[in-house]
């Protein structure tokens, strides 16, 4: 079976605490409250990251916030991040427009580990993507779909949106059916138009048909849709080394010296995003949060 | 029907012949896509097992025309009513697509509950899982997840 690496170019030391200015080269609305942006680094260097890290984007004037790629590394065109206006840094993030500027300070944090020998061995990978968690995973799933059409193995992508019309990347979930993976939308409120599951995504899990011997999972989303997409997994046969979530808190400095973003014994900017389910993570989530 | 009802989750492995118990309960039945299986205000007379196909559950508002609130496929249940009285349904169940399922009598499926009680407690916890289950995800549903989050 051919490896083939999921990181792009190595990544070109910048300092980690300076914001280099990046300039955006295409802006898409991808729903009502989500925009993603394509950004070239203004000196032409190009940017080196790993699937599933983050980066820290500053509206000059307004703040920095953490936002994952939601590109592949090392693929064709500019880096992408897709940003849901959320906040007034978020909102103006979302109001660049083309030939506009902003900082980036990164890549920071793990990864998806896509190269790691269990996902490599022939497993069946399971996606679950909640709102705008499936943007982390776009890049993931674009590649594990390329290693599939040429190594074989099962794909699964669960999505489960708020409603039909905050489906992100419809047009792409569109193709990667028609490429054969299998692809599971479901929505909390369905409308007339809408003909595919109502309710939460852990009901895509009974019609997806993975093995649960085999089985990787890359969980994305809300942490309650994690919690319990998590749990599901391992009711149904999946162990729970085998799961991947990705956490978020106040991320801040990014390389685990500031503490903003401690979680338990974990820096998630450092030791996460993407923290193994069975490990320290399951017990992290029941955890309430203070 | 036996067969095809041991074959559901609801009755598979149910001790006692449950199968051929609840048998002449039963008959094959279709819709067509867009067919009620049941509306609201209407007299709960059958449990609906899915063998293929998807159902809509919705519900009606003012201005707002039938919202979707629930999905239920293959292996899945609709219609809770004719379990308990007034037995009336409280929502629509439209077939999305072309839907194939076993009806199953209420009235007559309550009967042999209560002509054997040991068969009627199993149904009934298999029954609780599944509403424990539909409860667990409109909670969920409720929460709004997708909408408040604000995550990346």
């Amino acid at each position: 079976m051919t490896v083939v690496a999921d990181t792009g170019p190595a990544p070109v030391p910048r300092h980690p605490l300076t914001p280099a200015v990046f300039r955006v080269v295409g802006r898409r609305v991808e729903t009502g409250d989500v925009v993603t942006l394509s950004l070239e680094a203004a000196d032409g260097r190009p940017f080196g990251f790993r699937h599933g890290q983050f980066n820290m984007l500053t509206a000059f004037g307004v703040g920095e916030v953490a936002i994952s790629m939601s590109s592949a590394p090392g693929g064709p065109g500019p880096l992408e991040h897709s940003i849901r206006d959320v906040g007034p840094v978020s909102r103006a993030l979302c109001a660049l427009g083309v030939g506009d500027h902003l900082g980036v300070r990164g890549p920071f944090g793990t990864g998806w580990d896509l190269d790691a020998p269990a996902v490599v061995a022939g497993a069946d990978v399971v996606v679950v993507a909640g709102g705008v968690g499936l943007a982390p995973l776009r890049g993931a799933v674009r590649h594990l779909a390329a290693r599939q059409r040429r190594d074989g193995g099962r794909l699964f992508v669960l999505v489960g949106a708020r409603s039909p019309d905050q489906v992100l990347f419809a047009d792409e979930l569109e193709r990667w059916r028609l490429e054969g993976i299998h692809v599971g939308v479901s929505v909390d409120v369905g409308d007339p138009s809408w003909k595919g599951t109502v309710g939460v995504v852990t009901a895509l899990l009974p019609g997806a048909g993975f093995d649960p011997s085999t089985t990787v999972a890359l969980l994305c989303g809300p942490e309650i849709m994690m919690r319990f997409t998590a749990q599901a997994l391992v009711d149904r046969g999946v162990d729970a080394d085998t799961i991947r979530i990705s956490l978020e808190r106040n991320m801040q400095c990014g390389i685990g010296l500031c503490g903003h973003c401690q979680l338990g014994p974990l820096l998630l900017c450092r030791d996460g995003p993407v923290v193994t389910y069975g490990g320290v993570a399951a017990e992290l989530l029941r955890e309430r949060q203070r | 029907m036996a067969g095809l009802l041991a074959a559901q989750p609801l009755f598979a492995g149910l001790p006692g012949g449950a199968a051929e118990l609840v048998a002449g309960c039963g008959r094959n039945v279709a819709f067509d896509p867009d067919r009620l299986l049941l509306a609201e205000g209407d007299d709960a007379t059958t449990l609906y097992l899915i063998r293929r196909g998807l159902v809509a559950v919705e519900v009606h508002g003012p201005d707002r025309g039938g919202l979707v609130v629930d999905t239920v496929g293959p292996g899945q249940v609709v219609g809770w009513s004719w379990l308990v009285p007034p037995y009336r349904w409280t929502f629509d169940a439209r077939a999305v697509e072309p839907v194939g399922a076993i009806a199953i009598d209420g009235a007559c499926l309550r009967g042999k509950a209560d002509d054997d009680p040991a068969f009627g407690y199993a149904l009934l916890q298999r029954i609780s899982t599944l509403l424990l289950d539909r409860l667990q995800s409109t909670r969920l549903q409720l929460l709004d997840l997708y909408g408040d989050d604000g995550r990346r």
